[in-house]
């Protein structure tokens, strides 16, 4: 059965399981594997995509939920006005260690401060408790997300 | 019986024995073939250098995020004298033959690689200089590089590395260790912050991890393995899966774990791998498990409680007489602590990708330790080395987890099964964290004692951990050089190592993880005792500046009393310590801990909530890792890293238990990894550089958080933390 999904502007035709989760639609069918697997269960927030502009957990969102919306990827995000500037934060900043988060990361950083441009250090936590950095590049990640906010200079070595 | 575990042990042995001063690679070999159309010439193994004046610089081990990618060309780029800027960087595959040693471990890539990786360097620019100098007819002593040019002194000619490349390619390939290297106060790379090689591309969401490989006709499997470890298939039923849209076969094979031909495992294989692992629902196995379900968590503490009642049964170390120190001491104190097993719980997945295709096979692995799995493949195929090629892909998290190649193992079977059909095997989060290779439990009963002055005269250690074949499981060793022993003399450790079914290795900073923990706590307790505060009561301990020698031969690893005392030193400084302060659910903590040739003293503020919570407010870092720093961002970022993985170990509730022979978490709800909310506000970084060869910073600053963290937390409430996970409840 076909699905047809909007994904970064595009339309994508799918031809899987409904139930199929959105995350193994874009690494399996779509060969989009920057939004990456950590958990399966929403825990962990590795596989962070943009749903309408919402940062959404697309491993346990089934692409029957998906269908009619528009989804914004990892490989997509730097042409949104705040996805970009929180990539080039990312970059300045060296945040990644392993990286293998750091999509989803982005992801919930760049919906962030879409909906809020000047978040409080509480607000940032809060926002990205969602994501497991299992290398824990946290204080980067508060510090990337400061600088693309345009909220602090940078402290780095 | 453990075939991986011991393979792999072996080679990390091995590859710990090759110090940086013995040549690990053939310079005369070639780095890896250019890609057609590419115009290039290659001069070693490392090094290609582009018609457009840019290098591509080959990094050699594999990337686990201590950034190693970046951090080995760095070295490399430094002797060849080009700017970073004309650097590219490209993964080697595994061939020890040509890139000598490959390995992520031990914090091994820094002692290991200081010097040959700049030897490679250095032996091309010679190259390069001779070439010049025998077009030009001239002496290469009247020569001199940078920025990817030879010039020569005066200023007649110069010309860039891209126009010399072929004639230098000609040239000899010098003696590596005679081959003349910068005078360190030249350095323009090595000491410069550098940027990940990888992370634009991280960024971007570019495929660069093992789960991310694909290529035409991949197919997919997931794999359900015998859950109580040592068990084995007695039989299985495919029947309701096989039918199934998209499926294509169902493999029984042998996780490595088990001896060979006795198969613990079924691999399901099909078109997608979330339709592979939907199906194991309906795939009906017996086990053959009476055996290994015997063992638990419970079994194991009732184990180390009678082992204390019995003493230990092998001596760690044993010199002068801590039995009769203790009896004529002023002051004893004794106390016991413990830790659990804990995973890894790497944000990649276990996985790994295979084409098995004419007696040969080709595997993409994010694998920490490539050789020996290449030697497991070969044994569990019945195929030669050479019939096995291995590609580095970057890895989504190591901290020791990928140093066993179960899952290269398995997917090489299975792709034996299915010949010209590249296959990628993925664990679930549930599989990873249920078949990995813990960090093992640990028990240890303490006895120190203290004479009328308050210095520490005798210490006795039971240490009680794990067996595996006889012999103590991997992770679970201590060595007599253990501090307090070499430096007092009357010492008594021993040890007891329980039988046990479950699998352990080496989780980041191994040994030394748990160990910090139990030791650095009791000498708190200790140092209490005598009337002083943890620095104070070190700094008296250690005395007066000397080297103690770690053993014999290549591996020893000596330890430098003024090397301790220095960080100490500088870590009261930079926190401004003013002695022991706490109260009020607030408090302050001191560890220090020696590991990985890294000397790191630690201070860490807390709060304790009225539930019980403990937040992390601020922690200082101090550090002796030698005399460069290569890549000062990402060593910053390596210490803090370690820093929250120590928090996490301590007070987010890690821990596994072992019910029915078997881990019982699932997830991250049951196995919490730390959060943004888990990180302190700031931890502050500084390096005192000593008089000494640089060492690796992807381990030793994770060790002294943990007794930093839990002395904060007695300072802060007056309660010990004797065992591991904090739990909340005992501190209201
Ligand atoms: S993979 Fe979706 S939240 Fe972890
Ligand atoms: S960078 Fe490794 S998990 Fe975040």
């Amino acid at each position: 059965m076909a699905t047809t999904l909007s994904i970064n502007g595009k339309e994508r035709r799918v031809d899987a399981d409904p139930t199929k989760p959105l995350l193994w639609a874009l690494r399996e069918d779509l060969d989009m594997p920057g939004t990456k697997f950590g958990c399966g269960m929403g825990l962990c927030g590795a596989c962070t995509v943009h749903i309408d502009g919402n940062a959404v957990r697309s491993c346990i969102t089934p692409i029957s939920a998906a269908a009619g919306k528009a989804i914004t990827t990892i490989e997509h995000v730097a042409t949104l006005p705040e996805g970009k500037k929180v990539s080039e934060a990312w970059i300045a900043l060296d945040v990644p260690q392993c990286g293998y988060c750091q999509a989803g990361q982005i992801m919930s950083a760049t919906a962030l401060l879409t909906k809020t441009p000047k978040p409080s250090d509480k607000e940032i936590d809060a926002a990205m408790s969602g994501n497991i950095c299992r290398c824990a590049t946290y204080l980067r990640i508060r510090a990337a997300i400061k600088q693309a906010a345009g909220i602090a200079e940078v402290v780095e070595a | 019986m453990s075939a991986v575990l011991d393979m792999d042990r072996r080679s990390l042995i091995k590859a710990t024995l090759i110090g940086g001063a013995v040549l690990a690679f053939d310079a005369r070999m070639a780095f890896a073939a250019t890609k057609p159309g590419e115009v290039a010439t290659v001069i070693n193994a490392f090094i290609r250098i582009n018609a457009d004046n840019s290098v591509t610089i080959g990094a050699k081990n594999p990337e686990i995020g201590q950034g190693v990618k970046t951090m080995l060309p760095m070295l490399i780029a430094e002797e060849l004298d080009v700017d970073w800027a004309q650097v590219h960087v490209e993964q080697t595959i595994a061939d020890e033959k040509r890139y000598g040693p490959q390995l992520a471990g031990g914090s091994f890539a820094t002692p290991m690689n200081w010097l040959p990786m700049r030897q490679a360097g250095a032996a091309a620019r010679q190259m390069l200089v001779q070439a010049a100098a025998a077009r030009w007819g001239v002496d290469p002593a009247s020569l001199t590089t940078g920025g990817g040019r030879v010039m020569q002194v005066g200023g007649k000619h110069a010309v860039t590395y891209a126009e010399l490349a072929a004639e230098a390619a000609k040239q000899p390939a010098p003696d590596l260790a005679k081959v003349a290297l910068k005078d360190a106060a030249k350095f323009t790379i090595i000491g410069k912050s550098q940027i990940g090689v990888d992370t634009p591309a991280i960024v971007a969401g570019k495929p660069l991890f093992g789960i991310d490989v694909t290529m035409p006709g991949l197919i997919h499997a997931a794999v359900e393995m015998c859950p109580a470890y040592g068990g084995t298939v007695r039989s299985f039923d495919d029947s309701a899966v096989k039918g199934k849209p998209g499926i294509i076969a169902v493999v029984p094979i042998n996780s490595g774990y088990n001896p060979k031909g006795a198969n613990d495992a079924v691999a399901i294989v099909a078109q997608s791998w979330w339709a592979a692992d939907k199906a194991r629902a309906d795939l009906k196995i017996v086990w053959d498990d009476e055996a290994a379900r015997t063992y638990s968590s419970a079994g194991f503490e009732a184990g180390a409680d009678a082992a204390f009642g019995k003493g230990p049964e092998t001596s760690i170390v044993n010199k002068g007489d801590a039995d009769k120190a203790l009896v004529g001491a002023a002051k004893t104190v004794n106390a016991r602590y413990h830790y659990p097993f804990l995973a890894h719980g790497t944000l990649e997945p276990q996985n790994c990708t295979a084409l098995f295709k004419d007696g040969q096979i080709e595997i993409w692995a994010p694998t920490q330790l490539p050789q020996p799995g290449r030697m497991l493949v070969a044994a569990a195929l019945g195929i030669p080395l050479e019939a096995i090629t291995i590609n580095l892909t970057r890895i989504g998290g190591g901290f020791g987890r990928r140093l066993s190649n179960d899952y290269m193992v398995m997917v090489a079977q299975i792709a034996k099964a299915l010949p010209g059909r590249p296959v990628k095997l993925i664990y679930t989060r549930t599989d990873d964290l249920r078949h990995d290779f813990f960090r093992p439990a640990g028990w240890h009963s303490f006895e120190a004692g203290l004479d009328a002055q308050g210095r520490l005269i005798a210490f006795k250690d039971h240490f009680v951990s794990l067996n595996r074949d006889g012999k103590p499981a991997q992770g679970a060793t201590m060595n007599p050089t253990e501090l307090p022993a070499p430096l007092i003399a009357d010492v008594s450790y021993g040890a007891t190592f329980l039988d046990n079914n479950v699998p352990t290795g080496f989780l980041r900073a191994p040994m030394s993880n748990g160990l910090s923990y139990a030791f650095q706590s009791f000498l708190d307790e200790v140092a209490l005792a005598a009337g002083l505060d943890l620095p104070e009561f070190l700094r008296r301990t250690l005395g007066e500046m000397r080297t103690i020698k770690g053993g014999e031969g290549p591996q020893a690893v000596d330890f430098q009393t003024g090397r301790a005392r220095a960080v100490i030193d500088k870590v009261c400084a930079m926190a401004n310590w003013q002695g022991r302060s706490g109260g009020n659910g607030k408090g302050r903590g001191f560890a220090f801990y020696f590991s990985h040739r890294g000397y790191f003293a630690e201070i860490a503020d807390i709060a304790v909530n009225s539930g019980g919570g403990v937040q992390v407010d601020k922690v200082w870092v101090a550090g002796d890792v030698g005399s460069h720093i290569i890549n000062p961002i990402n060593a910053v970022h390596q210490a803090q890293g370690s820093v929250i993985d120590g928090i996490a170990q301590t007070i987010i509730g890690q821990k596994i238990e072992i019910v029915n022979g078997a881990a019982n978490r699932t997830n991250f709800h049951d196995f919490p990894l730390a959060r943004i909310n888990a990180a302190p506000q700031d931890i502050v970084v500084e390096f005192v550089r000593s008089d000494n060869p640089p060492t690796g910073l992807g381990e030793p600053a994770l060790p002294p958080i943990i007794p930093a963290v839990a002395n904060a937390i007695f300072a802060a409430t007056g309660k010990r933390i004797r065992s591991l996970p904090v739990v909340p409840s005992q501190l209201v």
